[in-house]
């Protein structure tokens, strides 16, 4: 039996976004708006190589030749460019080499959102890179990892210390020229994490990027690149918070896997951006594309989600099953409350023969929210003996939000077998009494249910994102019966 | 330790309950029997708190506390349980997971530490046996793709894990066949202490050859028409409910 559950029921009475407060920690900028002497700033402060420059110089003039899509089910205000900065940095001595160099206002932050930086006081069995707004301000266990020839570090050091391994896969599985927010990350971003596991290798501990926006009026553009060659296995962990602020902030990231023979990648993330607040003010725009190559044949990704934070979610993480009997996964909580919009859902594109996908994806709508599931699955016509499973169900409280499922089917190869199930329902008010006469409250209800209908999902989850997850559903939703 | 005073009662604009007085001490079983839709259910709803109902008169007062002014899950942590007429479907939520914070919360109430889990579950284990139930019902969801049966056992286990002061049980015979009704009402009987008080509302005796009553009360239109001790039961069984509508000039 989880033993966790009492303390999960005990802290959902507590409410509220809990990441929401701003630290001060001493900040440089780079001048606002984005133009190609920006692009350039970029790349000089970060020292880079010159084919790096080019690269978003290339992103960066396709993307002004780009017009923002307008397919998604979302309402997404104009976004001015030119009033967001795209570089913003913790001051510090360049690169800390040992933790006495860090910032204590920094570890102090990190420390609050429960993600000590002291390898010590970790838990044991992860390693974090702690990304701050626009630089990764501290990888733990690094050196451990080394000596089985992991390489975990941020991006920009990558860029510097493997130039060749980032130039090699960086851009292979999402162009930059792939779609809007692609361009502009490309063209803009700062950093990130930077993960290879190599042949034969199975990382022994979880790998952790932790992503905090804490500066004012700044877009968060970080690429994270994982390439496990062949027998390599890694399971890798998102996390990311931000301040309450009244301005949105733009959040667009990059994620690429590279998955070779027999080699296994599990991607989790748990979403927990400021979501704005009860009326729909402020809150992060997560626009994000997450895609996976499983390029050797026996090769498996999966994708797991918990989206509950964002004021708007964007994304579809993907999977390329290249390979034959490559396997591609994804499970998705999707999360929204008051003025919360999310469209996402996956992308399975069979290639190989005998490649098979599985879709869960449960949206959970509360409030005056809109909760879309999108998703494609597409067999090509050398896919033999395709196989995919899609299972799509909607949860909504409350009868003011939308939910709305988009399923694309498009087969090439008769012998796929492709099946698609959704379902759509509501936590009824008998179900709520219930709870209460056996002495539940209304909102411990909420978060029974809510974990109950999520629970194949979250079972996916490291047993300590699971916990965390559970928590951060009940109290995403809270206020939202009654 | 129950006083129900001139209780009126609305749904949806409509009032069901039309004045109800009952007194029910502590060790008593009352039976309250009617025809369909005479407002049992309703009553049962309104002792519990269930928000789709409104009070527009009376009072309820529970060993001195006034009911009204409880919460539904407050009222339940008091010790006031329902065997619902149609207990629900709870998909995802595991029987041990949901009677493990049912419990937790009762105790926290109390001002009492959670039960550690072993403890919990031998208890679970114990309670099971006063209803037959079968250990796999206890890993599924709540009541989910119970039958029927499946489904009024499940309450009066419940009704054993929560130990009550006061238990409301709304139809629990209604689709039980005679060996599944013999159990559960056993179970009953064995929960039964002179502390601990038993509403049974059925519209058959049958129940009541089991579940031996102090008091039957005649709700018909939203009120007690007819109170008197269990031979009451049989004279309904007997002469119908027409009996009584004549009775009343109707
Ligand atoms: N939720 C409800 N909405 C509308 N009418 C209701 C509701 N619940 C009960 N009623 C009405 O109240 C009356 C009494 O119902 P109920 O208490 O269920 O009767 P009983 O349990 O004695 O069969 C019936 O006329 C029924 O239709
Ligand atoms: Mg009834």
């Amino acid at each position: 039996m989880p033993q966790e559950n009492d303390n999960i029921i005990n802290e959902l009475t507590q409410g509220e976004y809990k990441y929401g407060f701003t630290s001060d920690i001493e900040t440089d900028y780079i001048p606002m708006g984005l133009n190609e002497d920006i692009v350039r700033l970029i790349s000089s402060k970060k020292n880079e190589p010159e084919w790096l420059l080019e690269f978003r110089l290339k992103a960066y003039r396709y993307w002004l030749t780009l017009q923002m899509p307008t397919w998604p089910h979302l309402t997404i205000p104009d976004i001015d460019y030119q009033k967001i900065y795209y570089y913003a940095s913790p001051k510090k001595k360049e690169g800390p080499k040992s933790l006495d160099e860090v910032d204590p206002e920094l570890l102090k932050t990190f420390d609050k959102l429960g993600i000590p930086l002291h390898e010590q006081k970790m838990l044991s069995g992860m390693a974090v890179d702690a990304v701050l707004d626009s630089v990764s301000v501290k990888t733990t266990f690094k050196e451990s990892l080394a000596e089985l020839g992991i390489i975990f570090c941020s991006f920009s050091e990558a860029v510097k210390d493997y130039p060749e391994l980032v130039q090699k896969y960086m851009g292979s599985v999402v162009g930059y020229a792939d779609n809007y927010f692609a361009a502009l990350n490309s063209a803009v971003f700062s950093d990130g994490s930077f993960v290879f596991i190599p042949k034969g290798v199975r990382c022994p501990m979880e790998l952790s990027t932790y992503f905090r926006i804490n500066a004012i009026n700044t877009g968060q553009f970080e690429r994270t690149l994982i390439v496990a060659e062949d027998d390599a296995y890694v399971s890798y962990l998102e996390g990311c918070t931000a301040p309450m602020r009244d301005e949105n902030q733009l959040h667009a990231a990059i994620v690429e896997i590279i998955i070779n023979e027999r080699a296994e990648v599990k991607y989790s993330t748990v979403q927990n951006w400021y979501p704005g607040d009860k009326q729909g003010k402020g809150g992060i725009y997560n626009f994000v594309t997450k895609r996976a190559l499983c390029k050797g044949d026996h090769s498996k990704v999966s994708w797991t989600q918990v989206e509950t934070g964002s004021a708007i979610t964007w994304k579809y993480p993907s999977c390329i099953l290249r390979g034959d009997h490559s396997v591609g996964e994804f499970y998705s909580v999707a999360v929204t409350n008051n003025y919360q919009q999310a469209d996402t859902g996956s992308k399975m594109i069979h290639l190989g023969k005998n490649t098979s996908s599985h879709i869960v994806s449960k949206g959970i709508s509360a409030g005056y929210s809109q909760n879309s599931y999108r998703g494609l699955v597409k067999v090509a016509a050398k896919a033999e003996n395709a196989r995919n499973f899609s299972q799509c169900d909607s949860l909504l409280l409350g009868d003011k939000c939308g939910a709305h499922t988009f399923p694309y089917i498009d087969v090439h190869n008769e012998t796929a077998i492709v099946e698609h199930e959704a379902t759509t329902s509501k936590i009824s008010e008998d179900q709520v009494f219930y709870c209460n006469q056996r002495g539940i409250s209304t909102e411990d209800a909420i978060g029974l249910i809510v974990n109950g209908y999520a629970k194949e999902v979250l079972n996916k989850l490291p047993m300590e994102f699971a916990v965390e997850a559970q928590k951060l559903l009940a109290i995403s939703l809270e206020g939202s019966v009654g | 330790m129950l006083t129900i005073k001139n209780l009126h009662a609305n749904v949806n604009g409509k009032e069901i309950l039309k004045g109800i007085d009952l007194v029910v001490k502590p060790g008593e079983v009352h039976a309250i029997m009617g025809p369909n839709g005479s407002g049992k259910s309703t009553l049962a709803s309104v002792l519990t708190g269930n928000p789709a109902f409104e009070i527009t008169e009376g009072d309820i007062s529970f060993y001195g506390k006034n009911l009204l002014d409880l919460l539904p899950e407050d009222r339940a942590r008091e010790g006031v349980f329902l065997s619902f007429q149609y207990p629900v479907e709870i998909p995802g939520v595991s029987m041990v997971n949901f009677m493990r914070t049912a419990i937790n919360e009762q105790r926290k109430y109390k001002g009492l530490e959670p039960m550690s889990a072993s403890d919990f579950l031998k208890m679970m284990r114990e309670k099971k046996e006063y209803v037959e139930l079968d250990n796999k019902l206890a890993n599924r969801s709540v009541n989910e793709g119970f039958s029927g049966g499946e489904k009024k056992r499940n309450e009066i286990f419940q009704m054993a894990m929560l130990e009550p002061r006061l238990s409301i049980l709304d139809e629990t015979d209604s689709g039980l066949d005679i060996d599944a009704l013999r159990i559960v009402a056993t179970g009953v009987n064995k929960l039964k202490s002179s502390e601990n008080s038993t509403i049974v509302i059925t519209h058959y005796q049958r129940l009541l050859d089991y579940i031996v009553p102090d008091f039957v009360h005649v709700l018909y239109k939203g009120r007690i028409v007819k109170s008197a001790g269990k031979e009451l039961a049989y004279e309904l069984e007997e002469k119908g409910y027409d009996w009584i509508k004549k009775e009343l000039g109707e």
